[in-house]
């Protein structure tokens, strides 16, 4: 099938997972009734609509940087957890809820913020001149230890209310949100996301290596730049109004190479529009599930995700993997 | 029209160096860069390519110095065809030689200019035929042949190849020597790496000679491939002869004992 009727499916398949999100739930809730003024009205206005479009942001910019991650790194298996800035954003909430920050508007999710600002100024710092290796050892070395601090913090909670808490955060998922949450969390993913949106043709060129791309003209600094600014604020957003939701970034841009081929820049919106459908399915499904409370996106996003690429591996086993 | 460097010295842990190196190139020129591994033969036509900033010293085209030259107008008059032949996602030859308009690409799609520049440069190169084939289902010999098609499809008055004819056939790398001296005829200023010895006593219209980061000797293949600047260089002991048709023939006998 070509790109161009591709998309168009795509886009349709997004339109059916929101309105699937919209709907699902303990309690479904019809179109007739959103703008009913009863109890469906109100959980569709103040739990459905925020989390609705929450999961699409996150979805979109997940995918989105997945792509944009594995051509900076021209690694299938790069995705932008690899950054370390996902467990630093992580580590700013887990510390907020631990200090009680949380219960000030905004707390967390500034908290998480600051994070994610500070992996961007330390990694900018670790790899200044170095290539993409440095680059990767520096955010792994970040990952760790975000990871490990987030692990003292927990360990070190006041409270078994304290610790799961946290814990609860962390695996991620969009139970509850509202729509102040969706206008903080906005700003910093769409700026993210346009600057991740530009790379395209630097990401194209490097095809050809770093000394292929350079000698086209295209400054690897400037896009490095671009880069940790661009996930670092729609990542690092996407975390701290989320928690930590994995394998999106990883599994996307693979199924999405399938279907539009492994040219960077043909895959970089098409992986936005994908991680949404992905990530909006996935937080529909969990509602689904009988039994009391809830499966955890992030749980659920693994578990499914992870036999799920076993399975990709196996079957492209012997392609260029 | 000229590629010049001058008293260009470059140092660095990871990369052969350099140390004050005068030359220059002309158009219409096939030049070859020769001398051993290590010599620094890549690290002065990327310094020439504007990959590479020197430490001391200026690379510049037609007078104007490179490096202060804005990236995409620099690009757009020097192409380099990088060691290594990488090429990293599955895109069709077509996709890759596209990537060559990227200096000129200003809206989203190709103009019409860059299509008709991304048809002639592979029909250039006879590669055509596999516009839609992945390149890394390319034998080396096409790839190299796509590879060389992306660096004319962005219609660089210079042409810089770096070991173009690496694990390639010798059918193959008389393609390539064949597609650069066309070049050069056509006005381009083709400047290449080589190891081959023959190749550059057959082809070259000019040559450089490094050795150990400076340079040994520069000039026309008589001035240049002698058997004594060999022995120094290579540590061979080469044999040259004149051809019946006139042209300088060199046989390597062996490598010179110490």
């Amino acid at each position: 099938m070509k790109a161009r009727s591709l998309t168009p499916l795509l886009l349709l398949l997004l339109c059916g997972a929101f309105l699937l999100s919209l709907m699902a739930g303990k309690v479904w809730i019809w179109p007739t009734s959103w703008a009913a003024d009863n109890a469906d009205g109100w959980i569709f206005l103040e739990l459905r609509l925020p989390r609705a479009v929450l999961g699409l942001c996150i979805g979109a910019i997940l995918g989105l940087s997945g792509a944009v991650m594995q051509g900076y790194l021209r690694n299938p298996l790069a995705d932008p957890t690899v950054l370390g800035v996902s467990a630093s954003a992580a580590l700013g909430g887990v510390l907020a809820i631990y200090l009680g920050i949380n219960m000030l508007p905004f707390g967390l999710f500034g908290s998480a913020m600051l994070g994610a600002g500070a992996s961007i100024a330390l990694l900018l710092a670790i790899s200044r001149g170095g290539g993409p290796i440095g680059f990767i050892l520096g955010g792994m070395v970040l990952s760790t230890l975000a990871g490990a601090l987030t692990a003292f913090v927990i360990s070190i909670a006041p409270n078994p209310f304290a610790a799961s808490e946290i814990i609860n955060w962390l695996m991620g998922a969009l139970t509850d949100r509202l729509m102040t949450d969706v206008w903080t969390a906005l700003p910093f993913m769409a700026l993210g996301g346009l600057l991740l949106l530009s790379t395209g043709r630097a990401l194209d060129a490097l095809t050809l290596g770093e000394n292929g791309a350079k000698s086209l003209g295209i400054d690897l600094i400037r896009l490095r730049w671009i880069i940790v600014f661009g996930v670092g604020l729609a990542v690092g957003a996407s975390v701290a109004v989320s928690g930590v939701v994995g394998f999106v970034g990883l599994i996307v841009p693979h199924l999405i190479r399938a279907l539009y081929g492994e040219q960077p820049s043909r895959i970089l919106l098409p992986s936005a529009l994908g991680g949404a459908i992905l990530t909006l399915t996935a937080d529909s499904m969990v509602r689904l599930v009988p039994g009391p409370g809830e499966v955890r996106l992030g749980i659920a996003m693994a578990v499914l995700g992870a036999p799920f690429f076993l399975l990709l591996l196996l079957r492209y086993r012997k392609g260029s993997l | 029209m000229t590629l010049s460097v001058s008293n260009l010295s470059f140092s660095h842990s990871r990369q052969p160096s350099l140390d004050g190196i005068n030359a220059t190139f002309e158009a219409g020129k096939l030049s070859v860069i020769l001398g051993p591994n290590g010599a620094g033969k890549s690290t002065l036509l990327s310094c020439l390519a504007g990959v590479l900033k020197p430490h001391v010293g200026t690379a510049s085209v037609d007078g104007t110095d490179i490096n202060s030259m804005p990236a995409t107008a620099r690009a757009q008059r020097i192409g380099l065809l990088p060691q290594g032949a990488e090429t990293h996602w599955a895109i069709t030859s077509e996709a890759l030689v596209a990537l060559g308009r990227i200096p000129h690409m200003r809206g989203a799609g190709p103009s019409a200019d860059d299509l008709r520049a991304i048809s002639a440069a592979m029909s250039a190169t006879a590669t055509d035929g596999f516009a839609n084939r992945s390149v890394t289902a390319l034998s080396g010999g096409e790839r190299a042949r796509v590879l060389m098609a992306r660096v004319l499809a962005g219609e660089p008055q210079w042409i810089l190849a770096d070991e173009p004819l690496a694990n390639l056939d010798p059918g193959f790398q008389l393609d390539i020597l064949g597609l650069l001296r066309r070049q050069a005829k056509d006005g381009k200023g083709v400047v290449a790496v080589l190891h081959d010895l023959h190749h550059a006593v057959r082809f070259a219209d000019h040559l450089l000679l490094l050795h150990e980061g400076k340079l040994f000797a520069q000039g026309s293949v008589d001035d240049v491939i002698t058997a004594a600047n060999l022995a120094v260089v290579y540590g061979i002991d080469a044999r040259l002869f004149k051809d019946d048709d006139g042209s300088t023939q060199l046989i390597i006998k062996g490598k010179i004992k110490s």
